[in-house]
């Protein structure tokens, strides 16, 4: 009689299994109606050369086992319905699951993008707006929503940006971003065929003023940044910052990856901005989805608005007497930088996120953000005590927005547990760790951001975990070091499937 | 490797590098302190024969799971061979750095240079 | 809260930002709506719009009206679907992971080319991202683009090239297919790659092995745009010579929702894996020797490479991969081929059946597998209009994007558009054409 295993929970007794792997030949799930036309051989409708030898090995499964198999793996997964995510730079609030049955609508769901745009008012009459708002929240007159995500926006952002110069005459090869940037922004930078030049950041958490000065010329196409900045902090010198850059003609970018920071409160426009960025699946609450769809439409001034994608939703009078007015796909747009991607972007995004403006609006927008800074100003003070307060000390030491960023590195020092292992002992604890390792300039870095959607019993229950954690590794790091232990499967080996990477199913 | 080592017989570069000077040649490799510092390395590629180093410059980079670092020349020259046997065994590096981690060969263009360079105990002196 | 702060208020949070850049106002925005009030104005807005329930649609260019099962919304709608983040914490994540690993392997061997990404934004910006893979792979900076790739690609293609700082030359179409002769003059020594789509964007099968020799004698690569729908019966591109395969993956699992979100695939040789864009899931073991998901090959990723990145992508269409991999799923191998023949066979007999109708000529011969071209003896604009009235989405008008066809239509066939629908379309356009040909703007009889 062999001895049951104890130490191991259900789910990492239950191994990791394909669809492949449980096909049989034979299965399927689809029915499809009969063709009702002729049926020649698919050989006399296109020559055999252009044709498939064989049927592609894609599963032979019944319906059942399909569903089976993806609820058993959706459950080996966390998720924010379930638990806190407190990752700095995400914001990862609650998804309304009214957002869901809006974009779920026939109306949005079943129209065709080509549809004509008389038969399309509802969808472009939402686009625009959406527009509107978030023109009136970020504090400049002109958007775009083609952008399919925050990565996409800033490579539109640097595209304006060219365009701009270019109408001038002017070429400039430099693009100025923070040493404390989110990666994205130095890789839209090369992809929009600029050179990065990294700005340093001073004491206080900002951009370091002189050094700013000193790299700042006509060789400048713009600056990137974010306001709070990914230490969470307000620069108080946006304004300076703001005249800097433009005195030498150059445009400033706005990453809105912090904007729950200050909705309602202050306007990246008003800072001075040339260019947004918003991240819907961020502040505006679409859902992660593990990692997308998400939706980054831009936002920018007057002097940018005649470079904006195309097509671009417009509104226009009424026509032929009508007084309802008409909203339109204008491609009229001579000095427009073009398309970024097919059609008009991620409508159903846009549903989610209007849904969700409807539902806030203008005074709940801005107590979401003042949430969102209460939340974060209050689970920094909680981890300012104890353990947490010795051994992760606060990178800069006062108020933050909405995330702020501890150092891991006298835990390391102390008691020999990384950044890393705590955040994988974390995880036994039911909760996702922080953004770890970045920015950069912290050393062993935990980026906190619980947002609004958090209740104080959840921020003290993390609190509670952390104390715990480093009370434990006091005692024996090694726990830390070794964790997780009660996940689906325990830590990974992630050098073996880089060095020698396994990324399909052989199929046999 | 598990201990740290930095052999007498080598030169080194503030950057984590070291050269062993034969002649007019020298072969390059990063110091124990660098595969540390990077973790296991999983990926290596070596730069073309026939290409040229210059001192103090990147001519190469070493990945780890998670990052990736310049390996800096210590000395300018033309790349006459590389280790070919990383790329399917990278982990040498973190096992043997000086020995079968080599990453390098090259014809030196100004041996003048290895006089700005260090000696182990200089080097070592210089990491805390 | 605030007393374990030290402020007495949250408006002391926000001191500091500067006062004078304080809103100190109410956004302009209409206050905070209830749940039942959102949800009336938002389908008061969704009633406004014809959709493909409302109308029979024969509209494609890329998006297509497939029946996605039920099963799909299930799925994609579970919590631990819809909400988690990206999967960084592996440990946590081995559902989205193995969705990935998955996908990869389903595109993998629908392409044809071994190495697949988790999927990006979606088709023509994958072109894109195609191009610039191609440019450091071959150090080159010039692409010839046949006529026959999406609009949307071309002009996608040309905006990202400023930032590139490439060129792009256009091929011209002969007979509905990509001129070979001119192909073959275009591509040259300084060309990363050609840009071919299969089926075309006029629905043309492409021999792309022939048309790729041109750009291979150069050293070139091959990049093909296809249509996955056509992958379980049209010869895969990884066997024709392809060095890359993009597409628009929404025919798979996603709905049409006013063009996106839906998610684009990429699949390549293996020589070009560290060149990659995109998540990539690979497979590996945990510390007891279970086997797990990890994201692999992280240091193409802009998070670590940064300037250096193979691609500036973050958030990518996780959700609406995991979407059509089910569908995939439910199709299965023998449902997919099946369907692949049907979309074939009825697509056949449409054309046939419109080719029949006074007025309607087809825009080319070429063998068409879901999707072909035809022009009207009448302005397209106007026989649209009375196909609407009639509750039919007759098609794509080309001459907007092809000025050389005045008007063309691009008709698109889906397994939900029935012979009876098709017959339907054949008799409306008779009607229409008959009636605008003669100058009588009078209604078609419904």
């Amino acid at each position: 009689m062999t001895t049951p295993n104890l130490t191991e929970t259900a789910m990492q007794r239950d191994r990791a299994v394909t669809i492949y792997e449980k096909s049989k030949e034979g299965r399927r799930a689809a029915h499809l109606p009969a063709a009702g036309v002729p049926e020649p051989p698919l050989d006399e409708l296109i020559p055999w050369n252009l044709l498939r030898d064989d049927s592609p090995r894609l599963p032979e499964i019944a319906e059942p086992e399909i569903v089976r198999h993806y609820n058993r793996l959706s459950r080996r997964n966390f998720d924010l319905d379930t638990g806190f995510y407190p990752l700095g730079s995400c914001t990862m609030k609650h998804n309304p699951r009214l957002n869901e049955r809006v974009a779920a609508l026939s109306g949005h769901a079943r129209l065709h993008p080509a549809q004509e745009p008389r038969r399309a008012q509802g969808a472009l009459e939402l686009m625009w707006l959406l527009q509107e708002s978030l023109a009136e929240i970020c504090g400049l007159p002109h958007v775009s929503l083609q952008p399919s995500a925050g990565s996409h926006g800033e490579l539109a952002g640097l595209l304006l940006t060219r365009a701009f110069h270019a109408d001038r005459g002017e070429t400039r090869p430099k693009v100025l971003t923070p040493d404390t940037a989110h990666g994205t922004n130095p890789a839209s930078v090369t992809m929009a065929g600029y050179e990065v030049v990294k700005v340093a950041t001073d004491e206080d958490g900002g951009v370091e003023m002189d050094d700013l000065r000193d790299k700042v010329s006509d060789e400048v196409a713009c600056l990137m940044l974010t306001n709070p900045n990914t230490l969470g902090l307000f620069d108080e010198n946006i304004a300076e910052i703001a005249s800097v850059i433009h005195e030498v003609g150059g445009t400033l970018y706005y990453d809105g990856a912090n904007l729950n920071a200050i909705m309602g409160h202050s306007r990246p426009g008003d800072m001075g901005f040339d260019i947004v960025h918003v991240n819907l699946h961020k502040s505006f609450s679409q859902p992660h989805g593990g990692g997308g769809p998400g939706a980054g439409p831009i936002v920018v001034s007057d002097r940018i608005e005649p470079f904006l994608p195309r097509p671009q939703v417009v509104r226009r009078e009424g026509t032929n007497g009508s007084r309802q007015p008409f909203f339109d796909l204008d491609i009229d747009r001579p000095k427009s930088i073009g398309r970024l991607r097919g059609f008009q972007g991620n409508f159903g995004v846009f549903v989610r996120s209007y849904a969700y403006i409807l539902s806030l609006g203008a005074d709940g927008l801005a107590e979401a953000s003042e949430t969102a800074v209460l939340n974060a100003n209050y689970l920094k003070a909680r981890l300012a005590e104890g353990r947490a307060g010795e051994h992760l000390p606060v990178a800069f030491d006062r108020h933050a927005m909405h995330e702020f960023v501890l150092s891991g590195a006298p835990m390391k020092k102390k008691l020999g547990v990384k950044t890393l292992d705590l955040a994988k002992r974390l995880l036994d604890f039911g909760f996702h760790p922080p953004t770890v390792y970045f920015p950069l300039l912290v050393d062993e870095a935990l980026m906190i951001e619980p947002t609004e959607t958090e209740t104080k019993e959840s921020l003290d229950g993390f609190a509670q975990a952390i104390e715990e954690i480093l009370a434990e590794a006091e005692g024996d790091p090694d726990i830390a070091r070794e964790a997780p232990y009660t996940t689906p499967v325990r830590r990974l080996d992630e050098v073996a499937a880089t060095r020698r990477p396994r990324i399909r199913q052989p199929l046999g | 490797m598990a201990e740290a080592s930095y052999p007498e017989d080598l030169v080194y570069h503030p950057e984590h590098d070291w050269a062993r000077i034969e002649g007019d040649t020298a072969t390059l490799g990063i110091t124990w302190y660098a595969q540390d510092a990077l973790g296991e390395v999983v990926f290596f590629e070596p730069p073309e024969t026939g290409s040229e180093t210059a001192k103090d410059q990147a001519y190469a980079e070493v990945e780890s799971v998670k990052a990736v670092s310049d390996v800096i020349a210590p000395l300018s020259g033309e790349v006459v061979e590389v280790n070919g046997t990383l790329t399917d065994n990278p982990e040498k590096i973190n096992a043997d750095p000086y020995g079968e981690g080599w990453l390098v060969k090259i014809r030196l263009s100004d041996p003048s240079e290895r006089d700005s360079l260090l000696d182990a105990a200089a080097y070592q002196g210089q990491l805390d | 809260m605030l007393d374990a702060i030290g402020v007495g208020s949250t408006a002391e949070l926000f001191d500091q930002i500067p006062a004078d850049l304080r809103l100190g106002r109410a956004l302009d925005l209409p206050d905070g709506m209830t749940e039942a009030e959102v949800f009336e104005r938002l389908a008061a807005l969704a009633e406004r719009n014809v959709h493909a329930d409302r109308e029979i649609t024969f509209l494609g260019a890329g998006m297509y009206d497939h029946y996605v099962p039920a099963i799909v919304d299930a799925i994609t709608q579970r919590s631990e679907f819809l909400t988690p983040y990206t999967p960084y914490q592996p440990e946590i994540s081995q559902g989205g992971l193995q969705v990935m690993f998955e996908f990869q392997t389903a595109m993998s061997e629908l392409t044809g080319l071994p190495v697949s990404n988790a999927g990006l934004y979606e088709g023509p910006s994958s072109v894109a991202s195609a191009a610039y893979l191609a440019m450091a792979a071959t150090g080159r900076k010039r692409f010839v683009v046949s006529r026959g790739l999406h609009p949307h690609s071309r002009e996608t293609l040309a905006t990202y090239s400023e930032g590139y700082g490439s060129t792009v030359a256009e091929v011209g179409l002969d007979g509905g297919v990509t001129d070979a002769a001119a192909l073959a003059l275009a591509a040259d020594g300084e060309t990363a790659a050609v840009f071919l789509q299969n089926p075309n964007f006029l629905g043309a099968v492409e021999d792309i092995e022939a048309l790729g020799a041109a750009a291979t004698e150069h050293g070139a690569l091959v990049i093909v745009a296809v249509d996955p729908m056509t992958l379980g019966v049209l010869k895969p591109p990884g066997d024709s010579g392809a060095d890359v395969a993009v597409g628009e993956g929404q025919p798979l699992g996603n709905r049409l929702d006013f063009g996106g979100p839906s998610y684009g695939f990429f699949c390549a040789t293996p020589d070009h894996i560290r060149r990659m864009p995109g998540r990539i899931a690979g497979e590996t073991t945990d510390a007891d020797g279970r086997r797990g998901f990890v994201l692999a090959l992280q240091t193409r990723e802009q998070h670590i490479r940064r300037e250096k990145a193979t691609h500036n992508i973050c958030t990518a269409q996780a959700l609406n991969a995991l979407a059509g991999m089910v569908h995939l799923a439910w199709l299965g191998r023998e449902g997919f081929r099946e369907l692949g023949e049907l979309l074939v066979r009825r697509t056949a007999y449409a054309r046939d059946r419109l080719a029949a109708v006074d007025g309607v000529e087809l825009l080319h011969d070429a063998p068409v597998a879901r999707e072909f071209a035809v022009t009207l003896d009448a302005p397209v604009a106007e026989v649209l209009d009375q196909a609407a009235e009639r509750g039919i989405a007759a098609g794509y008008p080309l001459a907007r994007e092809y000025p050389e066809y005045e008007n063309g239509l691009l008709v698109a066939i889906t397994e939900r558009r029935s012979k009876e629908d098709i017959d339907l379309l054949a008799e409306t356009l008779e009607a229409a054409v008959r009636l605008l040909a003669t100058g009588d703007r009078r209604q078609v009889p419904a």
